[in-house]
């Protein structure tokens, strides 16, 4: 089992926590994306995992066995992980092919053999004809592409991205995911994968962990962080979910239960075993928005802006009661919202987010 | 794995205890033996040494010389410097690049050389003023033999260190500053008095130290200008003692040594306080601004600027190439009297001036091929250590090279004087002794740049080979050498250049078949052998003509302000 540990991790640098007893398991072949905004701690955790940065307490085991804790720090050279920066890091004083092997020649790999596994890690990557150029005659994809072929090429038990999408421009970035998840389907690495872009995440992992200011806040699949958020932090985070307060009125009965929000009752999703209870939250997405005519049930307020998007509008709205509680929802062509405009709206479902303290 | 762990470990260890090592051995040793001298002759604690160098009147004129030659080369290098530096950086005036290179040239002239130039376009044997029928009657002193020749020399030696200081201080200056104060109505000149100046004030000051540093240390322009006129500084006092005294007035020279140290060290202090007085830290960065356009002045100051490259360059220079040329003292010289005799005797025939370019020649270089491999780990550890002690590890390396070069020199005297225990070398008296001493005090030359194309460089370049499962060393030779070799060679050829007509070490650490070029060009315009001097200077500034166009042919490959004459 080649999998990756994180035990109860925590890293201080001068008094502050960078990472605060954070606990993660990669099974062996997962694909696992950390995400958080920048300063959440997840580059720490890399260089961690990495062994370029000792932990304040907790430990780190690869495959089994572990390779840092309080008394032991096995350096990055013996960890057999691989590392694809987001600057791709090609040593500009050698060809590709030489960054390519350099691994296997600091291991004595002898010569016929280097050459081969070389040509193999070019291959995967679709980069044969490129062998001798050196990396400032390539392109940010085919650089990238040279990275990754180097961390592979000395059969890693794991490999760690940092952000390796981030330096490349959008059209590049979609053809880029594609070559990631389909190199993990074909060589079945356990990956973990660093980012602070959702879409990207949500794209090719099999589970996020979500960070924010050291903490793990919620690990789950994709799904899950989208539905089901743990706390206002991921809900909030994830796909800009808009969080409302509610007063629970009924237990939890098949996954469902009642509340009142912003005067109207409404049933929403719950976890098992949740009860009555006083200012909760619930997670509303834009698509759980809708516009009501008449007097239907709902609540009042105004339009503070509507922005025009081509064939919808974004439209930001205040409810009466609540005034610093801002929803925003679509409104399809022929678009009538218009800023200082009156509305009544209801919310159509919701997600209860467990209270705190229940992770 | 446990074995290959604590082989990898022992890397970082070698390396840590080789960097401790050196600097106890180039920078602490000797520096805590000066003081011990000082304090603890003998190993007993007294103050008899201090009490009488203080009681003898020429510590006190002399020291008093020092400041004043001090003060006043600073101020008139600081003056021009400055000017220079916004002129060319703020001003639309054109062939910049030349102008730079002419005006930190002098920079590279060792200052016994740049005073031997300037003592041939004055007085009465000049061949300059002989040629146009102005020279003064012989026998009539040299002008520049004079306290007001030795601040006008270290003006000029420094005036390109200020230079590059304020001018890197300016290409930091966001052009948002200016255009927002111009934009509040401001003139050029309130712009530049209201924003600019101030804001260089770190810039300005921190030069104003390091060339006050300089002229205090500074031993060639007083000895050739100050000690025919019985105008002694601290350094030329050290130097005429000893050369009368020998070891026996080691003690008394040391407390010469580090009276000129604190007189050093109070510069370095006070502009730490003014520097630290008030915020002038600049936030953001963003193109440098548009140049002011100096319109119908544009000419003028343009003949101005290569007037003084005229003045502080061009003349000196030929005044040296042409005593080179002369026959004897007070031959007119012409066409058919002009002679390459001079250049003849000091290569082939004169057996101390052959030595002397062997010796420099190997000093020099072995000085600067060490430094360079030295450079590299040590900025390694500076640059990318996670120690505290590295802070200090750069203030060691700093040391021998911010203190004036007559410290060191006493210092590797006491320390050499006596054979080196357990050992029994004795390398006292022997070329050895100005090895150390180079080594000593110029390593830093070879750091400083290192450390500079650490910080350009990705670490991730390191850490994709740790990764990859290179060890320290392993990473060092095929992946960091590689990338840093250039900026480390680049200080290696600066060290090169100084050390090779270096005079204030060597002046007091050579002996008979151990002389340099900087010795001997002392000593043949000692002996009154201005032509043969001058001989070998010209071939000196010659030799640091071609070096540093070397330099610059590889100049592309180097971190941005490595090499202090490109602009």
């Amino acid at each position: 089992m080649a999998g990756l540990s994180i035990h109860n991790v925590t890293k201080s640098f001068g008094g502050t926590n960078a990472l605060d007893d954070v606990s993660i398991d990669v099974a062996d072949g997962e694909f696992l994306a950390v995400l958080g905004p920048s300063g959440c701690g997840k580059t720490t955790l890399l260089r961690l995992i990495a062994g370029f940065e000792e932990v304040t307490g907790g430990r780190v085991s690869i495959g089994g066995s572990v390779v840092s804790s309080t008394e032991l720090n096995v350096p990055p050279e013996r960890r057999r992980v691989g590392i694809v920066f987001q600057n791709y890091a090609l040593w500009p004083h050698m060809s590709v092919a030489e960054n390519i092997g350099y691994a296997l020649k600091v291991a004595r790999v002898g010569r016929a053999e280097r050459e081969a596994r070389v040509k193999g890690a070019l291959a995967l990557v679709n980069m044969e004809q490129y062998a001798d150029r050196r990396p400032a005659n390539l392109s940010g994809g085919q650089r990238q592409r040279v990275a990754l072929a180097r961390c592979l090429v000395a059969e890693p038990s794991l490999v760690l991205f940092d952000e390796p999408l981030a330096n490349l421009d959008v059209h590049l970035r979609a053809s880029m995911e594609d070559e990631f998840a389909d190199f993990h389907k074909r060589t079945g690495t356990t990956i973990l994968y660093i980012t602070h872009d959702q879409a990207e995440a949500m794209a090719l992992a099999d589970r996020i962990a979500v960070m924010d200011h050291g903490r793990l806040m919620q690990l789950a699949t994709p799904r899950e962080l989208y539905h089901e958020p743990a706390n206002e932090m991921v809900a909030s985070f994830i796909s800009q979910g808009m969080v409302l307060p509610a007063d629970v009125l009924t237990d939890e009965k098949k996954g469902e239960c009642k509340v009142k929000v912003l005067g109207q009752e409404l049933v929403v999703r719950c976890r098992k075993g949740e009860t009555p209870r006083r200012n909760a939250r619930i997670c509303c997405r834009a698509s759980q928005i809708e516009a009501v005519t008449g007097k239907g049930e709902g609540f009042a307020g105004t339009i503070t802006r509507a922005v025009y998007r081509g064939g919808a509008a974004r439209v930001e709205f205040e409810p009466d009661g609540a005034p610093n509680t801002g929803l925003h929802f679509d409104q399809l062509d022929p678009v009538t919202f218009e800023a200082g405009g009156r509305a009544r709206l209801r919310l159509t479902s919701g997600w209860l987010i467990p209270a705190a303290g229940v992770a | 794995m446990t074995v290959a762990f604590k082989e990898r470990q022992g890397q970082q260890m070698a390396l840590t205890v080789g960097i401790v090592v050196l600097i106890v051995v180039l920078s602490l040793l000797p520096m805590a033996r000066l003081l011990q001298e000082v304090v603890l002759p003998g190993g007993r604690f007294s103050l008899d040494i201090i009490r009488s160098g203080l009681v003898d009147n020429t510590t006190w004129v002399a020291t008093w010389n020092t400041v004043y030659v001090g003060l006043g080369g600073t101020l008139l290098a600081l003056v021009l410097g400055v000017a220079v530096a916004l002129l060319v950086s703020l001003s639309d005036v054109r062939q910049r690049q030349a102008f730079v290179l002419c005006f930190v040239t002098p920079l590279m002239i060792a200052p016994q050389v740049t005073a031997l130039a300037w003592l041939q376009v004055f007085g009465p044997s000049s061949p300059m003023l002989d040629l146009l029928g102005m020279a003064p009657p012989l026998g009539t002193p040299n002008p520049l033999y004079s306290p007001e020749g030795i601040v006008l020399l270290l003006g000029i030696q420094y005036a390109p260190l200020v230079f590059l200081i304020v001018r890197a201080g300016l290409r930091k200056l966001p052009r948002e500053l200016v255009e927002a104060a111009q934009s509040s109505g401001a003139s050029w000149f309130r712009v530049l008095r209201t924003v600019i100046l101030p804001l260089m004030t770190p810039s300005i000051v921190g030069a104003a130290a390091l060339t006050f540093v300089s002229c205090v240390g500074n031993f060639g322009i007083p000895a050739f200008l100050g000690i025919p006129a019985n105008y002694l500084v601290l350094p030329t006092l050290i130097y005429q003692r000893l050369a009368g005294g020998g070891p026996a007035v080691l003690s008394e020279v040391a407390f010469l040594s580090v009276l000129i140290g604190i007189i050093a060290m109070v510069g370095i202090l006070l502009q730490d306080r003014i520097a630290k007085r008030r915020d002038f830290r600049i936030t953001s960065t963003s193109l440098p601004a548009a140049p002011y356009r100096l319109g119908r002045w544009r000419i003028p100051v343009e003949i101005g600027m290569w007037l003084l490259i005229a003045f502080i360059l061009v003349l000196p220079l030929i005044g040296l190439i042409l005593t080179s040329l002369v026959r004897g003292y007070g031959v007119t010289l012409s066409a058919d009297t002009a002679t390459l005799e001079n250049y003849r005797f000091v290569i082939l025939e004169h057996a101390a001036a052959k030595r002397a370019f062997v010796n420099s020649l190997y000093l020099s270089a072995t000085a600067a091929i060490f430094a360079v491999f030295v450079a590299i780990p040590l900025a390694y550890a500076i640059a990318w250590g996670k120690h505290r002690w590295v802070k200090a590890l750069n203030l060691a390396i700093e040391l021998p090279y911010a203190l004036p070069g007559v410290v060191l020199a006493i210092a590797s005297l006491l320390l050499f004087l006596k054979p080196m225990p357990i050992t029994g070398i004795h390398i006292y008296n022997t070329v050895w002794i100005i090895l150390y001493a180079y080594l000593a005090r110029f390593l830093v030359l070879a750091v400083r740049p290192t450390i500079t194309g650490y910080f350009q460089l990705d670490r991730a370049l390191e850490e994709a080979a740790q990764v990859a499962g290179a060890g320290l060393f392993t990473r060092m030779r095929t992946i960091i050498f590689p990338l840093i070799a250039p900026a480390a060679i680049a200080g290696g050829l600066l060290i090169f250049m100084t050390a090779l007509s270096e005079l204030t070490v060597s002046a007091l650490l050579w002996s008979s078949g151990s002389e340099t070029i900087g010795v001997i060009i002392f000593s043949f315009e000692q002996g009154g052998d201005s032509k043969y001097a001058a001989a070998v200077s010209a071939i000196m500034v010659a030799t640091t003509f071609l070096l540093m166009l070397l330099a610059s042919l590889f100049a592309n490959r180097l971190p941005d302000g490595v090499l202090p004459w490109r602009d």
